[in-house]
């Protein structure tokens, strides 16, 4: 346990925030999708983080982790299906396309 | 794990140096199999951080649900909706200066927040054996998880037969 | 005597098979169908007033029964309204009077209404009808009985307008609706101050106790007269509502334009008779308030002189009928109100007003059915179209002949004894009153006759090009059925049946009141006879000679006129849009306002959903950011 808690929490705040860049400079829906998967497993790091270092007795924290990738593998096989979908229909998986159904 | 201090250090600044790259890099190449090959990378150097952090039951799943089942979605999906060695378009500059500045100035306001708090560690416990995880995850008392473990197990069933839904042909 | 309940459901069942199956039956089997189902309905209301009036009197009075009575709804301890059949003298005389009308005329419709659209229809509403005044009559109790007025009221309303596609005939059925519904309003007021001091609304209750009225409500008076009185005034208003008196008899004339079959049954002999009914039914309580009675005495005189002014120079003879009708149902009214119940001598108007009833529904339903049968051989409502037809005719002819000598009242046909009756008990009372009406029976006499001779004689048709023709059987037959009763109905005891307290009262002829009726019909007959036996000029130089009178008279003295003033007038322009006005500007105007902001704020701020995915998560960004600042600003 020589290496400080914060070396850990800094490599996850990059890789949150690499996440939030992504999402908010890429148009392709599938890019977007990936830089949510960089930020889940940002936090999902967080949280083994804390467990390990604040509460090493409990396992909450890991089995947090465990619960949010299944419901990460979930909600990425549906956001794919969708984008799948809109491929067929479009021929085109840019996000600033998908404004049809705005107001 | 019981490795060197020293062998540790080096295995963590490897870790962390192929997490910082690998997800900078997943965001801003233009290739977009690229991108989830970095992010294979990042996540395969996650599954290695929990397994530092004796987690080895976490970076297994790490392994095996994210390397070896989303990632795989992912790439199938890549190649049913691009070409080859298609560049996706650049994203116009202001927008990358903006994300760029919002992306440093949440890591400014984090990390300033994390690195001011005065962090207190209870005293130092044992690593959980697997044994103890799944009585964790199908028992029913106090910190213990059938139910939302239940709930997932639906959800995913949900979610295979939404997906299908979906995607497939009409 | 529980069948009776069957008088009411026949028609019922009738109505609804031959409403629901409708055109799915052959024109020619609903008719036969209804008028079967009448058939057994006249047929048990005969067996009923048999069994009734032989069995042994009780004090010297027919006990009433009744047969069929279940709660229906409970409000209170005290009030609830029943649903059953009430056989006293009265209702079962109505019975067997509206049976035999109803039967008549649904005969008469096989022939009259044959090949009409709609026939099927037809029937189906004239079942309704008859269920409904059957229901009337029998009522137990006062709110039953409102309940059944309302559906006579709209039963009236659709066969008025039963040749739907005709403006006027819309017009009139709309206006024959409201202006009675107009009225119920004051008969329902009544019925609730009634029954809110008396705690009920049994009949048999009420009128073994009349004077609770009085008594629960001793002390109370509004504007200048009793609670008492308010609440019988208004019932009387239903009545006069539904029986067409002065002011609110506008309804009927227009009436006239659904077919001649309903008028005959509707605005003649049973539906316009219910506000006579309702007086004579609620009698003893009439009695404890004898201002009221004198108002009802009043209110019938006008009518009765007015409506017969109207008549003699009226051309359409359908209108010409039905102002006769209004005339004699005015005077069952003021029968009504000279009579009192102390002993039978002073209720004998009670009597006669009954009489009438009974005899006029027979020769005046005969008179429609013959004017029918007239319309239905010239094809015109027209006086001028007619004339001579005589010839052509002659058992409408004599059958109608018969009517007019009965209306006039002309020993010895049923008219005669029964306005005599009435002549004599209005005489009795108050000698103003009874030179008045037997004024009014000169007219009558005298319109009747005008009619007569214009429809029969004045000229001889040219008839090469359309040869009127006598009616089928089917109309012939319940003429010459209604005109022998109108012979005979005259010697019917009818006093020994029906009196004002039940005992038997033996009808004797006043002389002096008879005979002068007599010379003042006769001379009246005579009149018409001078000025109307042949086609001449008599009659226009008298109109010429009184022309302001004769248009006051043909435009029915303006009566319509003002009510079209009083409500298009005065109450659209002065109550409704002022109303309307409101309503459009500030009731809607405060809705539309929230509209309106509403709509614009949404307008201002849906450029926020922009649909794209990452402008929310700038926003989502910068909210939180904002947030973590302002925290740790918080803690330093």
């Amino acid at each position: 346990m020589e290496t400080p808690m914060m070396y850990y929490i800094v490599i996850s705040l990059v890789m949150f925030f690499a996440g939030v860049y992504g999402f908010m400079t890429r148009k392709n829906m599938l890019m977007m999708l990936i830089s949510i998967e960089l930020m889940l497993n940002a936090v999902d790091i967080n949280f083994a983080v804390f467990n390990r270092f604040l509460f090493p007795g409990q396992m909450e924290g890991m089995i947090f982790s465990i619960f949010a990738i299944a419901i990460a593998a979930a909600e990425t096989a549906i956001a794919i299906a969708i984008i799948i979908n809109i491929y067929r229909h479009i021929r085109n998986i840019d996000a600033d396309n998908l404004d049809d159904m705005k107001y | 794990m019981e490795l060197l201090p020293l062998a540790q250090q080096v295995i963590f600044y490897l870790l962390a140096a192929v997490i910082v790259i690998c997800s900078i890099l997943a965001v801003t190449t233009r290739r977009i199999l690229r991108a989830a090959t970095y992010l294979l990378f990042t996540l395969l150097a996650t599954a290695g951080i929990y397994f530092m952090l004796d987690y080895t039951f976490l970076g297994s799943v790490q392994i095996a649900v994210y390397a070896g089942g989303i990632l795989v979605l992912f790439v199938f999906s890549i190649l049913l909706t691009s070409h080859p060695g298609e560049e996706t378009e650049k994203s116009s500059k202001t927008k990358r200066i903006l994300g760029l500045i919002a992306a440093i100035a949440g890591i400014v306001t984090c990390g300033y927040a994390l690195f001011t708090y005065p962090w207190s560690s209870t005293a130092v416990g044992e690593a959980q054996s697997i044994q103890q995880i799944g009585h964790a995850l199908i028992g029913m008392e106090k910190f213990q998880y059938l139910l939302p473990f239940e709930a997932v197990s639906v959800l995913l069933l949900a979610c295979i037969i939404g997906a299908i839904m979906i995607a497939r042909k009409r | 005597m529980e069948y009776t309940i069957f008088i009411l459901l026949l028609p019922l069942a009738m109505f609804l098979l031959l409403g629901l199956l409708d055109t799915k039956l052959k024109p020619r089997v609903a008719g036969i169908l209804g008028t079967l189902g009448m058939t057994v309905c006249t047929a048990l209301a005969y067996y009923t007033a048999y069994l009734f009036f032989t069995q042994s009197r009780v004090d010297g009075v027919y006990p009433s029964h009744t047969p069929v009575n279940y709660e229906w709804l409970r409000f209170t301890e005290h009030l609830h309204i029943d649903l059953g059949i009430y056989l006293d003298p009265i209702s079962v005389m109505m019975l067997v009077v509206i049976t035999t009308v109803s039967l008549m005329v649904h005969i008469y419709s096989l022939g009259y209404m044959h090949g009409e659209k709609g026939f099927q229809r037809y029937y189906a509403f004239l079942s309704l009808f008859s269920m409904s005044m059957l229901g009337l009559v029998v009522a137990t109790n006062i709110f039953q009985m409102y309940i059944f007025w309302e559906l006579v009221g709209v039963s009236s309303y659709l066969l008025i307008g039963f040749y739907y596609t005709k403006p006027a005939a819309i017009a009139a059925s709309k206006k024959a609706f409201i202006v009675t519904r107009f009225a119920d309003l004051g008969f329902l007021i009544g019925i609730l101050i009634l029954s809110f001091f008396t705690k009920t609304f049994d009949f048999a209750t009420l009128t073994a106790n009349p004077s609770a009225i009085i008594t629960e409500s001793a002390g109370m008076t509004f504007m200048g007269c009793s609670v008492a009185s308010w609440a019988l005034a208004l019932i009387f208003m239903g009545g006069a509502g539904k029986s067409a008196m002065f002011p609110l008899h506008i309804w009927l004339p227009d009436a006239m334009e659904g077919p001649t079959p309903v008028s005959a049954l509707i605005h003649a002999a049973t539906m316009v008779v219910a506000g006579v009914y309702l007086v004579a039914r609620l009698f003893p309580v009439y009695c404890v308030t004898p201002e009221v009675l004198d108002l009802i005495t009043t209110v019938g005189a006008i009518t009765a002189l007015y409506a017969a002014i109207v008549a003699c120079v009226q051309t359409d003879i359908k209108r010409v009928l039905a102002f006769s009708t209004i005339s004699q149902i005015a005077f069952m009214i003021v029968a009504l109100g000279v009579a009192s119940d102390t002993d039978l001598h002073a209720g004998l108007g009670y009597m006669a007003s009954m009489f009438h009833l009974f005899t006029h529904a027979m020769f005046k339903a005969l008179l429609f059915l013959g004017a029918g049968a007239i319309i239905h051989a010239v094809h015109s409502n027209e006086m001028s179209e007619m004339g001579g037809l005589r010839k052509y005719m002659p058992i409408t002819h004599i059958t109608f002949l018969i009517a007019c000598l009965a209306i006039a009242g002309i020993p010895p046909f049923s008219g005669f004894f029964s306005k005599d009756e009435i002549l004599t008990a209005v005489m009795h009372k108050s000698t103003f009153w009874g030179i008045w009406m037997t004024i009014v029976a000169g007219l009558t006499a005298f319109y009747m006759f005008r009619l007569y001779f214009r429809i029969f004689w004045w000229k001889e048709t040219d008839c090469s090009h359309h040869t009127p023709h006598e009616a089928p059987l089917t109309m012939t037959l319940p003429l010459i059925f209604l005109a022998v009763v109108t012979c005979v109905a005259g010697f019917i005891p009818f006093g020994e049946l029906v009196s004002v307290n039940g005992q038997p009262y033996h009808i004797h002829l006043d002389m002096s009141v008879a005979t002068t009726s007599i010379i003042v019909a006769v001379c009246a007959i005579l009149l018409a006879t001078w000025m109307y036996l042949k086609e001449n000029n008599k009659p226009g130089n008298i109109e010429k000679a009184t022309s302001v009178l004769h248009r006051a008279a043909y435009r029915r003295f303006y009566i319509d006129e003002i009510y079209l003033f009083i409500t298009h007038k005065i109450i659209f322009n002065l109550i409704c849009r002022p109303i309307a006005w409101f309503d459009r500007h500030i009731i809607d105007g405060t809705m539309d306002m929230f509209a309106n902001v509403t709509q614009c704020v949404s307008a201002r701020i849906k450029g926020l959903q922009s649909g794209s995915v990452q402008g929310y998560v700038w926003l989502i960004l910068i909210g939180s950011l904002l947030v973590a600042t302002i925290t740790i600003c918080c803690c330093l």
